[in-house]
């Protein structure tokens, strides 16, 4: 099968090796007879909701997340009708911040974001960086955890009854205080981990394909035979273990 | 005033216990630990002492090679006080004036965030500055914010300090725009840039209004000829340049150093554009403070390496090759030089220390690519070994040709037991894995420790 992805801005959203979590994406679908076709979609283009099974927003620094913020928050309705259809996507960092409302500045202003996460995001006065371990239950039953690292001083809140993509085992997660990281909304996923997140958690990536392939039309989880997946395993364990003795403490 | 003045007094002790423990020699680097504890201030002190002041280099690529030869070619005919081994926060400086006695010049690396404190007590009279690469962001932060703090410092100096500034970085040279006392030195050789910028390339988009840059030419990340092609902001007029750019594999090169005063062909002894970089910096840096044309010729001729930067080590008939990688843009350029020669066996180290960078994301935004398809084997190494063999995996790294060995000496001895009598095995550390990867070698008596290494 062919997988459609719309990767936004990634000349400008990139810092945080956006592109091993692509590469991830490539070659799972690759090993298993899927295609994956990447489009890049820039600033001032237009993004057609019908056109993609799953979309990814990588982070990047101040600046050139700057840059494009107005044009993400223009695309605001295009990637909530594309979210309501079901097309799975994944967001990190920077990318993350501004698919919720918007960012708070220290100086008050408010930069407007997407709005299609159910959060907002203030400038904290600490910078949040270290390993982070989370426990997750995307489907019922079926608990898992990611491991990662975080850097940001954003902090994020997630608005009353909306769901965290896990629960913060070690590190500091969305704000340092809940004990909540990232968001989960339907098919769409957005956290603060990079590291790049899908080397290691190749179960997320797995997921994120299975959601794509069902919204193009078929059950996505037949379609992803098993791999034995022993270094990312290992690349998990190690991960972890740091996170356990120096992620962040809140 | 009471406390102050016993505290002056146990400074005062303190420099007289450290004059008499340099008399012995040795253990340099605890006296100046110790008087930076003691008495910042005496740093300011020591400093003012040296009559022909001092010299600043920062980067993040290249401080300790740029700086190491910059020390080859002033050190000939001045005593100097350099920080030699790369101890770049202010105790390290401390160490460099206290252990160097009676220096007539001091030389030092400084750290990217240690910088305006250094500026502020040192008041070097030629400050140089490298380039600004996105690097280490758990430890650093992004390049926008140490851009941010370099230049508030740089406002803070003085009208008649020299600002040595890489013209080939927007965000570098804009430090200088408007200086009546600056140098500018770039690459002027568009045979040798690159096809396109490369993924992980920083600052692209224009300084004044944020449109991408056009480049006529990026020779090494982002470091190029660029001008905006809505607003006209543009690279600088170059005061000194390299031209007519020689690369001689894995193993020296040569270029034409061009400048208002004259030209000289320069012939360095190490690979790679980005040690051409490094040797204009050192040029120009030299120049600023005093060297003449020749001097800087045989200087850069002399030099052979930095500590750990670049250094061949003899082990049982075979050499080691040791290339440091820290981040993307200077890996990228070791990738690069190694692509004119692909090793048949490569053994990568990934340790994730704060000297590391605790994050390791940035292996990812490295192109390891173009060795990936031709090397016969990679060996993956260090703390994060499996980490670095997902990243060749991915990368496209067929399973038979890589093998993941956490243990360093394990790694080394797999891989000198492949390599071929007489030939060399590539070895690419971060830093802590490069001190572990030096450990090992001296404990067998291939190379000195590095205290008594003369760089």
């Amino acid at each position: 099968m062919r997988i459609r992805v719309g990767h936004l801005y990634p000349e400008y959203l990139n810092i945080y090796a956006d592109r091993g979590n692509i590469a991830v994406l490539a070659r799972r679908a690759a090993l298993r007879g899927h295609e994956l076709d990447v489009r890049p979609l820039g600033v001032g283009e237009e993004l057609d909701p019908g056109a993609y099974d799953l979309l990814y927003v990588g982070g990047g620094q101040d600046r050139e997340q700057l840059l494009i913020a107005p044009d993400l928050a223009a695309k605001g309705d295009a990637l909530r009708t594309a979210q309501e259809r079901g097309v799975a996507l994944l967001a990190v960092c920077g990318g993350y911040q501004l698919l919720g409302r918007g960012y708070r500045g220290r100086d008050g202003s408010f930069m407007p974001g997407a709005a299609l996460f159910p959060h907002e995001t203030a400038a904290g006065d600490v910078r949040m960086i270290g390993d982070v371990l989370l426990a997750c239950e995307l489907d019922p039953g079926e608990r898992r955890q990611l491991a990662g690292f975080e850097n940001h001083a954003g902090r994020t809140l997630l608005d009353t009854g909306a769901t965290p993509l896990g629960r913060v085992v070690h590190g500091f997660g969305n704000d340092g205080a809940s004990g909540f990281e990232g968001c989960r909304l339907g098919n769409a996923v957005g956290t603060y981990l990079h590291g790049p997140l899908l080397p290691r958690n190749p179960w997320l990536a797995d997921w994120l394909l299975a959601r794509a392939l069902t919204h193009g039309g078929t059950d996505g989880s037949a379609l992803l035979s098993p791999l034995p997946d022993e270094l990312e395993g290992e690349a998990f364990r190690v991960a972890a273990e740091r996170a356990r003795r120096r992620g962040g403490r809140r | 005033m009471g406390v102050r003045l016993s505290l002056e007094t146990a400074a005062a002790r303190g420099l007289g216990a450290l004059s008499r423990a340099v008399g012995r020699g040795g253990g340099t680097t605890v006296p100046g630990k110790a008087l930076w504890k003691l008495d910042p201030g005496a740093v300011d002190a020591l400093a003012r002492r040296l009559p022909e002041g001092t010299v600043v280099f920062s980067a993040t690529n290249g401080k300790t090679t740029t700086t190491a030869m910059a020390a080859e070619i002033l050190g000939g005919r001045r005593r100097l006080a350099w920080n030699r081994a790369g101890a770049n926060l202010l105790s390290g400086i401390a160490s460099a004036l206290v252990s160097a006695g009676r220096a007539d010049l001091g030389l030092f690396e400084v750290d990217e965030a240690a910088l305006p404190e250094a500026l502020e007590r040192l008041q070097p009279r030629v400050l140089a500055l490298g380039n600004l690469f996105r690097d280490q962001l758990d430890r650093y932060g992004e390049l926008e914010l140490v851009a941010e703090r370099w230049r508030a410092a740089v406002e803070r100096l003085p009208v008649d300090t020299t600002l040595v500034v890489n013209a080939d970085d927007a965000v570098v040279a804009d430090l200088a725009d408007g200086r009546a006392s600056a140098l500018r030195f770039g690459l002027d050789d568009p045979r040798h840039a690159r096809p396109h910028l490369q993924h992980a390339a920083d600052s692209k988009y224009c300084l004044r209004c944020g449109t991408p840059y056009d480049f006529a030419a990026a020779y090494v990340g982002h470091l190029g000829d660029y001008r905006c092609p809505a607003c006209g902001h543009a690279r600088p007029a170059l005061d000194v340049a390299a031209r007519d750019i020689e690369l001689r594999g894995l193993h020296a090169s040569r270029f034409s150093l061009e400048t208002a005063g004259g030209n000289r062909v320069i012939e360095l002894r190490l690979p790679g554009l980005y040690n051409v970089y490094n040797a204009v910096a050192a040029a120009s840096t030299a120049l600023a403070s005093g060297a003449t044309l020749e001097e800087i010729r045989l200087g850069l001729k002399r030099f052979g390496a930095a500590f750990g930067r670049f250094e061949r080590i003899a082990a049982g008939g075979k050499s080691i090759v040791l290339l440091l990688i820290k981040n993307p843009a200077g890996a990228n350029e070791v990738v690069r030089t190694l692509e004119m020669g692909v090793p048949p066996v490569l053994v990568v180290a990934l340790n994730d220390a704060i000297a590391d960078g605790r994050d390791v994301s940035w292996i990812w935004d490295v192109d390891f690519e173009p060795l990936l398809e031709h090397v016969g084997l990679v060996i993956a190494t260090g703390e994060r070994a499996a980490e670095l063999g997902l990243r060749m995996t991915y990368g496209g790294l067929p399973a038979e040709r890589l093998e993941v060995i956490p243990s360093l000496e394990r790694a080394l001895d797999r891989g000198l037991g492949l390599v071929e009598a007489g030939t060399e095995l590539v070895v690419l550390p971060t830093y802590t894995a490069m001190l572990s990867l030096r450990a090992i070698l001296s404990e067998r008596g291939a190379v000195r420790p590095y205290w008594d290494s003369t760089a």
